[in-house]
């Protein structure tokens, strides 16, 4: 965390201090909410959401949308508990390379029927998230894989402890620090900014534009997959409408974030700040003895409150056509 | 001179989209070190032949040969591996990227084993330094692109060019948002990339500018090339005749002055950023011209009248009472109307038939005075609809298989004729068209100025909002320029030359000019040619 400190933006610091100061409030009423043992639960339950959240971003930063991100990680989830199922003999390897295989296929399907086709990134994954649904139907045949059925070694990924922290949280970590790797240090990372920003740039300046799109989903359905195996793993249950409509936390927690739903903007910072808002909210509520009836309604008036707040310090910056001061300065430096 | 062998030939190029055959036979040469004009009038098909060049677009016919070996690029970055670099008319960039980073984009330098290659922040900062710095541009290669403007935006363009060893730059209209300063810059960067053995490849319409750097030219009409030679050989008057194919005053209707009372007055129309000051009557049957380089403010203040700007402060009258303009819908039913610009993205909508783009207005339109009923009680008469569409298509000479034609499939200047039908719906008592002939060929032109010159002769007054300056000057009884959001010069139709407009509209007229933080760089603009070569 201290490397992304330094680069650490004014709209950052300001969603970092409305969480310090929700924490800090509840904290009051509460003390129990400042205790390390509930922030490392805080973290815990939003590591799945930060892994999800990471993918989202990059589909977002292409100007596109992926809806269908809770149905593949239902579906992988599914496929993943059925294999576990029928090899009681899989190891730990082979059930997160096989989530992350199912994942990033469903995701290239998306990335697939977007670039092939030219069909909008809404309409697609609004299609996928009710096909992957369905599949999952298919897949289990309606039935519920329970606790006993879920294979040992899934069941045990989240409670595992590495160095002192929950496995997931390093999970997460790890996938945090890869999509920062790739969008800060790698071309391709560099490029879903700028195909995001100006599309018909892109092009102009030889970016193979469907190569990168195709990468976003099918990170995105990576992320998804692999959030599947920890999700079944972590609540022990596979069944069909697991996570349904958890896209939708995803993608408030990225705007929440500042990354722009319009693409080209967005960074990971704030992203797993966005994702650290809606944990220390959902985990506040109960804490604060809010009714759980109240708690979505509350947990859902808040993030359209800090997404108008964010609009407005994201609207556009008016032109600047009238000479001022400013300008004046910079050509006196100039000289 | 001619000794050289071409370095890049274009024999016989076709292009076709859909109904409209944009390019229909182009023929040129690339010398290394010297500059040739492309000449031709918008619509001519000098964009189209822009975009082959740089691979965005295929050719239907023909052969674009580079050292004598015919090419075919698969893609944008196959045509700037080949070394043809253009710097756009738009800048095309990315906002939200950094100078270095839109000057590197698709080919940053890398480091590291293989496998972790990752980008070398460090390396492509310097790099793009040193590109900026020698087309003079004052800035930091690490600036956001978004705090920049226009002229410095196309120095990153130049400095990408160079950066990129290119062996062929087109420079699309680079300078229609320069101010004078800043054009003489540019020559001097024009002179640098021909002595380094760069091909140049010029598009431009104005022609002190091609006098002053080009060595050949190269006239396209309708998508085809009329004329080439040696500029030293030419003169103004044979290249406008070769670019429009007729003479100009056949283009332009004879608009009389017929002005009747003043009709609209505008008075310290004031912006916090954008424009201030603006004071100006409109009168009944006339045509008020607004010049001025791209980004003056104009559409600004036009966006201020229809209510589509907030923040505005000013006083308005229509008839001598003083008119409140929160919304569109004040302004529409005070009887104003708004073509905008950009036709495609503000104005028409493509899927839609010519009919419901005409009826958009009149049906969803407050309930404006002369506002054509469409309606029977709650529901609406489809009758009307087509009979407002029929009387308008044969109004304004529509060119369309029929009303129910998606608009996507006409021309562009029938598009833009429906744009404006769609207006005169409402039955207008004033009409502002803002560029209303960009990006369509002669012909439609010519039917949007007879257009224009029918409706004030019914009364209608019209403010014409154009970077054109030869339509300004035939079709305006008065035209006001502005330059960086200010009224600078007022002339009467006839009163001026060409030259006096540009200069008032550029800033060379003297006394207090405003001068861009770019300009102060001016001479490291010159200085740059010697060492590029090393």
């Amino acid at each position: 965390m201290k490397h992304t400190a330094a680069f650490i933006s004014r709209r950052d610091g300001v969603l970092l201090a409305i969480i310090a100061v929700v924490a800090i409030a509840v904290g009051l009423r509460a003390p129990v909410f400042l205790t390390l043992r509930n922030a490392l639960d805080i973290a815990n339950d939003s590591a799945i959401l930060a892994i999800l959240v990471m993918g989202q971003m990059l589909v977002l930063l292409t100007r596109g949308v992926d809806l269908s991100a809770a149905s593949n990680l239902a579906l992988t989830g599914m496929l993943c508990a059925l294999a576990g199922r029928a090899w009681p003999g899989l190891p730990l390897p082979a059930l997160l390379a096989l989530a992350a295989v199912i994942g990033a296929l469903l995701g290239a399907v998306n990335g697939v029927l977007i670039t092939a086709f030219s069909l909008p990134p809404i309409v697609v994954t609004l299609g996928t998230l009710s096909a992957y649904r369905g599949a999952i139907f298919l897949a289990s045949g309606g039935a519920w894989i329970s606790d006993h059925q879920i294979h040992p070694l899934i069941k045990g990924l989240p409670r595992e402890t590495w160095l002192g922290l929950p496995a997931l949280l390093w999970l997460a970590l790890l996938a945090v620090a890869a999509t920062a790797w790739l969008l800060r240090w790698r071309r391709e990372g560099r490029e879903l900014y700028a195909l995001g920003g100006n599309p018909s740039a892109a092009t102009y300046a030889g970016i193979p534009v469907n190569r990168r799109v195709m990468t976003a989903y099918t990170l995105s359905g990576l992320f998804a997959g692999i959030s599947g195996l920890l999700w079944v793993g972590r609540y022990s249950i596979a069944f069909t409408e697991l996570a349904a409509g958890y896209e939708l936390t995803v993608i408030a927690a990225c705007v929440i974030g500042g990354v722009s739903i319009a693409g080209g903007i967005g960074s990971v910072t704030g992203a797993v700040l966005g994702v650290l808002f809606i944990g220390v909210v959902n985990g506040a509520l109960p804490v604060i003895q809010v009714s759980p009836f109240w708690q979505q309604a509350i947990a859902g008036a808040v993030i359209l409150f800090s997404v108008a707040l964010n609009a407005r310090s994201q609207a556009r910056g008016v032109r600047q056509i009238l000479e001022t001061k400013h300008t004046a300065v910079t050509a006196g430096v100039a000289a | 001179m001619n000794a050289s062998p071409p370095l890049l030939s274009l024999r016989g190029l076709h292009k076709r989209f859909g109904p409209t055959h944009a390019l229909r036979g182009v023929d040129l040469e690339l010398v290394p070190g010297q500059a040739l004009a492309l000449i031709g009038e918008n619509g001519a098909g000098k964009s189209t032949l822009v975009k082959l060049l740089t691979g965005v677009y295929a050719p239907d016919e023909g052969q674009i040969l580079l050292d004598g070996q015919p090419l075919r690029f698969a893609n944008a970055q196959a045509a700037q591996a080949a070394g043809i670099v253009a710097v756009h008319q738009e800048t095309v960039m990315f906002d939200e990227l950094s100078a270095a980073e839109n000057i590197f984009i698709g080919r940053q330098p890398m480091k590291g084993p293989r496998g972790f290659r990752v980008i070398d922040w460090a390396r492509m900062n310097r790099e793009a330094q040193q590109a900026l710095d020698q087309v003079g541009a004052g800035f930091a290669a690490t600036t956001p692109v978004r705090q920049l403007s226009l002229a410095q935006r196309h120095l990153i363009e130049i400095a990408r060019a160079l950066s990129q060893q290119a062996r062929v730059v087109i420079l699309d209209e680079p300078t229609a948002a320069l101010s004078q300063a800043e054009i003489r810059d540019f020559y001097g960067i024009v002179q640098g990339l021909k002595s380094r053995g760069v091909a140049v490849l010029f598009i431009t319409h104005k022609f002190d500018e091609i006098f002053a750097v080009c060595d050949r030219y190269v006239v396209l009409r309708d998508g085809a090339s009329v004329g080439s030679g040696a500029m030293d050989k030419a003169n103004e008057q044979q290249l406008v005749a070769l670019m429009a194919g007729r003479k100009i005053e056949d283009i332009y209707p004879h608009v009389p002055d017929q002005r009747g009372e003043v009709l609209l007055q505008v008075r310290g129309l004031s912006h916090p950023t954008e424009f201030d000051g603006l004071d100006f009557e409109l009168h009944r049957g006339e045509i008020l011209g607004f010049y001025g380089l791209v980004g003056a403010g104009r559409s600004e203040a036009m966006l201020a009248l229809m209510g589509l700007n907030p923040g505005v402060t000013g006083n308005v009258k229509l008839d001598g009472k003083t008119l409140k303009i929160n919304e569109p819908a004040d302004a529409i039913c005070a009887g104003l109307a708004y073509v905008p610009e950009e036709r495609q993205r503000q104005g028409g909508i493509l899927p839609f038939s010519v009919m419901h783009n005409i009826s958009l207005a009149a049906l969803a339109g407050p309930r404006a005075a002369g506002n054509e009923r469409l309606s029977r009680g709650p529901w609406l008469s489809h009758a009307r609809e087509q009979s407002l569409a029929a009387r308008m298509i044969e109004r304004l000479r529509i060119k369309c298989a029929g009303a129910e034609t998606p608009l996507s499939g006409l021309s562009g200047g029938n598009q833009q004729k429906v744009v404006i039908a769609k207006w005169l719906g409402l039955n207008p008592r004033i009409v502002i068209l803002d560029e209303p002939t960009k990006g369509i060929d002669v012909g439609a032109k010519q039917a949007v100025y007879q257009l224009i010159a029918e409706m004030v002769a019914q009364g209608l007054a019209v403010i014409l909002v154009s970077s054109e300056l030869p339509e300004v000057m035939h079709l305006a009884h008065r035209t006001i320029v502005m330059r960086r959001g200010l009224q600078v010069a007022e002339f009467a139709r006839g009163e001026a030359d060409a030259e006096a407009i540009v200069a008032a509209a550029s800033g060379l007229d003297g006394g207090n000019a405003p001068r861009q933080a770019l300009s102060a760089s001016a001479h490291a603009g010159k200085a740059y040619t010697p060492e590029l070569a090393a």
